[in-house]
């Protein structure tokens, strides 16, 4: 059973890149999978256009804990235009394992919380196909 | 060890003999839908084949033996249950359904401003929110029978809790989640002499258990076809008398005795709220379910379940931080357990889990309210049935404890 759960996934789970919440955030954005009640909730800063810092708090799975702790990592340093362009599939290349369509929705959670948060872009593209 | 023999049971269920993964299929999630066995696939399929046709209003033979075979279901399903009259049986979608009919129909005729509505902290989604949106119409106030640690209704305020106010309690008589069984002659007592209606959410109780409706002198009783070895369809017992009194749930063809173009008049119990071409084949799929099931005994459906129940127990406490939630004593609760591993996500574990063909549900289960409560996001749940066997739950804690050394190493 341990090839469906990498464990650099599992690394990332259990010690989190990017943990805590920013008191002095720009931008702080929460949102659930209301299927299985994940949570998660960025915290960015962003001076002249770039994530100079961000950090990541919630409730969740493994995927989605370590989905989000590896697209803090992504996105710190980058421009918003460069975040605008990270999209589904640059995700589930991070996450590297099959996931079903439920899974799906747990890995790209976090991805849709800093697009929402950032722009206020509510379709992630996860619901593409 | 069993009442049931499980092991030889298997061999009804077709979906049972299949490899997932490579290996045997282990179903443990027919809280959420159990499986059907040949007689109900064949019910279903010889329905089709051979009698398929509109019910109630075709003059020709095949629509004859459709409503036939339509309605001696109901009558089973009104003996399955120990209702005074088959015309107390609605045909519904699920049990959801069969719950909002009764807060949309019975609910907007007698529950006003000021009024209360008694649920519990136990309840599925399904037995609250129709609930709310009743109170939030009509300005009534929602209350609920709290839980206490063992996840069974704390029933020392009851008292308190129903009075003249009162108008309704809607009650779940078997958690999905803690799988407490609820004590229901306290709370018909305490409604009775308040004069408030009875509810009662039976689909985790109907398909594992004796149900007698007169007995119980429960006003309502909802259940689902799917979880008891039938199709998706749905049943809503009511009190002839209430059911009289109220006005129909959906409009539409077979509800009716007469439609003018300003007005209508309804039709006689139970058509007055089967409107529209019904689950046809589904129905007559559950009069199979039930033939299974009365040839197991329901006595024998449960005392297999408790035996799983109280081994699954033993088994589940031997692996190391796992949480078993409900109550301890096997008599006090249904064949489901929901656990709890700190540290790993319920879907994580559903997702291993059926690595090696273990089927589990992961999620609040519709309980939300309840895991708040317990102050967990999700629980894992592993439910059970006749078929399932000793070695199953056997298997279930090895994968569960080679998890644990996955997250723990």
């Amino acid at each position: 059973m341990d090839d469906l759960y990498r464990e650099i996934i599992l690394d990332h789970y259990q010690h989190p890149h990017n943990h805590g919440t920013l008191p002095d955030a720009d931008v702080s954005y929460e949102d659930s999978n209301p299927l299985c009640g994940d949570k998660i909730r960025m915290d960015m800063k962003i001076e002249n256009g770039i994530v100079t810092d961000v950090k990541f708090s919630g409730k969740g799975c493994a995927i989605s804990q370590a989905s989000a702790s590896m697209l803090t990592d992504e996105i710190k340093g980058k421009s918003l235009d460069e975040i605008r362009r990270i999209d589904k599939q640059a995700v589930l290349d991070m996450i590297g394992i099959p996931l079903g369509p439920t899974r799906v929705k747990c890995a790209l959670l976090p991805l849709k919380v800093i697009k929402a948060g950032a722009y206020g872009i509510h379709e992630v593209e996860e619901e593409e196909e | 060890m069993s009442t049931l023999n499980a092991s030889a049971l298997r061999e009804d269920f077709p979906i049972l003999q299949q490899l997932v993964h490579g290996k045997p299929l282990i179903y443990l999630d027919s809280a959420a839908t159990s499986q059907k066995p040949e007689t109900v696939i064949r019910a279903l399929d010889t329905f089709y084949r051979t009698t398929n046709s509109n019910i109630h209003r075709g003059i020709y033979q095949l629509a004859e033996q459709a409503t036939e075979q339509y309605e001696n279901a109901r009558k089973q399903v009104q003996k399955f249950i120990h209702a005074k009259s088959w015309r107390e049986i609605i045909w519904t979608r699920n049990a959801t359904e069969a719950l909002n009919l009764v807060a949309y129909s019975w609910g907007r005729q007698n529950v006003g401003a000021g009024d209360e509505i008694v649920i519990s902290l136990l309840e599925h989604h399904s037995n609250i929110v129709p609930w709310q949106l009743l109170a939030r119409e009509k300005g009534a106030t929602l209350k609920h029978i709290p839980a206490d640690e063992q996840g069974r209704l704390d029933l020392s305020n009851l008292d308190a809790l129903l009075t003249d106010k009162t108008k309704v309690v809607a009650v779940t008589m078997m958690s999905n989640v803690t799988g407490a069984i609820t004590p229901l002659e306290p709370i018909i007592a305490r409604a009775r002499a308040v004069g408030a209606t009875v509810v009662v959410d039976a689909a985790q109780s109907a398909p594992h258990m004796p149900v007698d409706v007169q007995k119980l002198d429960c006003d309502f009783l909802a259940f689902s076809g799917h979880k008891m070895l039938g199709p998706f369809v749905g049943v809503l017992y009511g009190k002839r008398a209430l059911l009289e009194a109220m006005p129909p749930f959906l409009g539409g063809g077979d509800m009716i005795r007469q439609v003018h173009l300003q007005d209508a008049s309804w039709n006689e119990l139970p058509y007055k709220f089967e409107a529209g071409t019904p689950a046809i084949a589904e129905a007559v799929g559950m009069g199979a379910a039930i033939d299974y099931l009365n040839a197991l005994g329901m006595e024998n459906v449960r005392a297999h379940e408790m035996e799983l129940t109280a081994y699954a127990l033993q088994k589940l406490a031997e692996v190391p931080t796992l949480r078993v939630l409900g109550p301890t004593n096997v008599a006090e609760r249904g064949g489901l357990t929901a656990f709890d591993l700190p540290g790993i996500h319920p879907h994580d574990i559903a997702a291993l889990l059926d690595r090696d063909a273990i089927c589990i549900r992961a999620g609040h289960h519709c309980a939300q309210p309840l895991h708040d409560y317990y102050n967990l996001s999700a629980t894992a749940r592993a439910s059970f049935y006749v078929y399932n066997t000793p070695e199953e739950i056997d298997a279930l804690a090895a994968s569960l404890r080679k998890i644990r050394a996955l997250f723990n190493p």
